[in-house]
């Protein structure tokens, strides 16, 4: 086995794109379902129409990149209030429903014939949407060391993309230290008994919805540019469980469990995964048993096994409090 | 910003008794409020008035309605007939938060302390026009850190009365259910509330604290607070009530000073049923 390729797979997995765009996904789930607690189920629709709205007025529409980043804070914004306008006033499970089937509304909007012409269909946008954001990589070459490995493209994602975590977190912490946080936290707890103060939980749960959604829709900018193509089908409610797995991994409602969780969510993911190739490879692992076609899914049940064993032993996540877990909203 | 208190110390002995009667000073004033579930009316008040500063509670057997004719006169339900009105101003249609802004705050039957803020933040979240509640002004912490500090030290007062200081770090949820009784109430003070509506302040809450909770309401009345609560407690409607009101399916059936509502034979019926003196082996004869 080579252990230094496994190291230097699984560390730049860890610290890679994918990390960082599920990392902002979790990051919006954070805001809506940690703090608030907002039941969001459509958080893929988010990053869909982020995505979606960097490629589209780029290709389609000859729109400098810069403008097609504000059109997608915008695009998100409005998906926002189209979801929270008329379901905030209900109860929560309506809205873990309803933002399910937004998110697939515009899954099936993107890959239809209809819009083949602006969206691509099935096939998704493919194209130099980017080459304004790459015009400015200052790498002409990428990092080869032993440990980590990215070319030129990818670290300068990398960087890009981890400053904005950190911009965002940072922001994130100061707002959910606030008394605007303190006033989310008390929504999620009871709304009934916020409204007795005469807050207008309302209009807290929307600002709560367009935040988390706009972050959301940042993760589709970087899983956008980063592969230099949307493919309509990588936004389907199996990217909002994993933003899910990812918030829960790390813990909810603490303001670094999305980053920590989405790296061992990477981490173990591509861990598991060269592990299991290379001992088939090797003949470590006897062909009856896995095959070299079945890592990919193996990976993901021995996942599922983790993330089964950590809900028993520690549900709470990486950061929660399980004292606090206990206490929970109706306690 | 606080009303005087009401100049007519004496509204007890020169209201009339009688179920609807006029007040000299009311604050609030329901007028031919309904609500009904189906078939069944769970609200009938023709008209009702409150007075300005006094102590009112409002009793009734279970399922009297007591509970319904809170939730629809703080907007946290709609009628379906029937005009409302605080202060002179009227309150069809206002939903509950402006309604708490008008100055009028309510408590719940089943406590709603927000168990996984702390006791201090459960207080703070109460405290009117918090700058730090704007989203954009959140990300500023210099704007606001000088109001916060000011109501983090009002809410310290509070609980300080409130005997709850010692436990101002911990999440409400440790408290006992006594003891959330008390942060709610509190919680209602730091909104600065010109009358407060109190659902079943004594239910769970032990003797001890109990006398201290009637100190604490009665001090509201001394502040030139109006109170209206919902209790099944008849020692503490006897102890600090200037007016009481009886409500039976729906309806007001008696109104008074807390002794003549207590030999009052309607409320005596309603509590007890209409046949309650009659002697059962007189029917069993003639079966």
């Amino acid at each position: 086995m080579d252990f230094l390729f496994i190291t230097q797979q699984t560390l730049s997995a860890t610290i890679g794109v994918n990390t960082i765009i599920f990392a902002l996904a979790a990051i919006g789930l954070n805001m809506h379902f940690g703090y608030t607690g907002l039941l969001n189920f459509g958080q893929a629709g988010f990053l869909a129409i982020g995505a979606y709205s960097v490629a589209v007025p780029v290709i389609s529409f000859g729109i400098p990149l810069w403008i097609a980043f504000l059109i997608g804070i915008f695009n998100s914004i409005i998906f926002a209030l189209l979801l929270g306008i008329p379901t905030l006033r209900l109860r929560a499970d309506y809205l873990a429903i309803v933002t399910i089937a937004a998110a697939e509304i515009v899954r099936q909007i993107a890959r239809s014939a209809t819009f083949n012409e602006f969206l691509g269909g099935s096939d998704g946008i493919t194209g130099k949407f980017g080459k304004d954001f790459f015009a400015l990589n200052p790498f002409k070459s990428g990092l080869d060391t032993p440990i980590l490995r990215f070319n030129a493209n990818d670290l300068w994602v990398v960087i890009t993309g981890w400053t904005l975590v950190a911009v965002i977190t940072f922001v994130m912490w100061i707002m959910v230290n606030s008394p605007w946080g303190r006033l989310m936290r008390a929504i999620r707890e009871d709304e009934d008994a916020v409204r007795s103060l005469g807050k207008n939980v309302y209009l807290y749960k929307m600002q709560s919805l367009i935040i988390g959604g706009v972050i959301g829709s940042t993760g589709g900018f970087v899983y956008a540019l980063s592969r230099q193509s949307v493919q309509p089908d990588n936004y389907g409610t199996a990217l909002t469980f994993f933003a899910y797995t990812v918030l829960i991994l790390g813990g909810a409602a603490r303001v670094f469990s999305p980053i920590v969780g989405a790296m061992i969510f990477w981490f173990l993911i591509v861990f598991i995964e060269q592990i299991l190739r290379q001992g088939v490879t090797n003949d470590l692992i006897p062909d009856w048993l896995i095959g070299v076609n079945q890592v990919g899914q193996i990976r993901f049940m021995l996942m599922g096994l983790g993330l089964m064993a950590l809900m028993i032993f520690r549900p709470q996540g990486i950061f929660g409090d399980k004292k606090e877990l206990a206490l929970d909203a109706k306690a | 910003m606080q009303k005087p208190k009401s100049a007519d110390a004496n509204f007890a002995l020169t209201t009339s008794p009688t179920p609807g009667s006029a007040k000299s000073d009311p604050i609030l004033i329901a007028d031919k409020i309904t609500r009904q579930f189906g078939g069944l009316t769970a609200v009938n008040v023709d008209h009702l008035e409150i007075q300005r500063g006094s102590i009112t509670a409002l009793i009734g057997p279970n399922g009297a309605g007591k509970t319904t004719f809170f939730n629809l006169l703080t907007g946290y339900d709609s009628p379906n007939s029937g005009t409302w009105s605080f202060n002179g101003k009227n309150l069809n249609g206002i939903p509950p938060h402006k309604v708490a802004r008008l100055g009028m705050v309510r408590t719940f039957q089943l406590t709603k302390a927000l168990y996984r803020l702390t006791v201090i933040e459960n207080m703070a979240l109460g405290a009117r026009n918090q700058k730090g509640e704007s989203v954009l002004r959140s990300v500023f912490p210099w704007i606001w850190r000088a109001q916060e500090a000011e109501i983090r030290a009002r809410a310290t007062e509070i609980l300080r009365n409130f005997k709850l200081l010692e436990k101002q770090d911990d999440f409400a949820a440790a408290l006992s259910g006594g003891q959330r009784k008390l942060l709610e109430m509190a919680r209602a003070l730091m909104v600065e509330p010109e009358m407060i509506m109190l659902d079943e302040p004594m239910a769970g809450v032990n003797p001890a604290l109990k006398q201290s909770l009637l100190e604490h309401i009665k001090e509201l009345r001394t502040e030139g607070k109006t109170v209206l609560f919902v209790e099944h407690d008849m020692d503490m409607v006897h102890e600090i009530s200037d007016w009481v009101i009886v409500m039976a399916q729906g309806e007001v059936i008696a109104e008074g000073t807390p002794a003549s509502v207590m030999g009052n034979e309607q409320v005596i019926a309603a509590y007890l049923g209409a046949h309650h003196n009659e002697d059962l082996s007189a029917n069993l004869e003639g079966a």
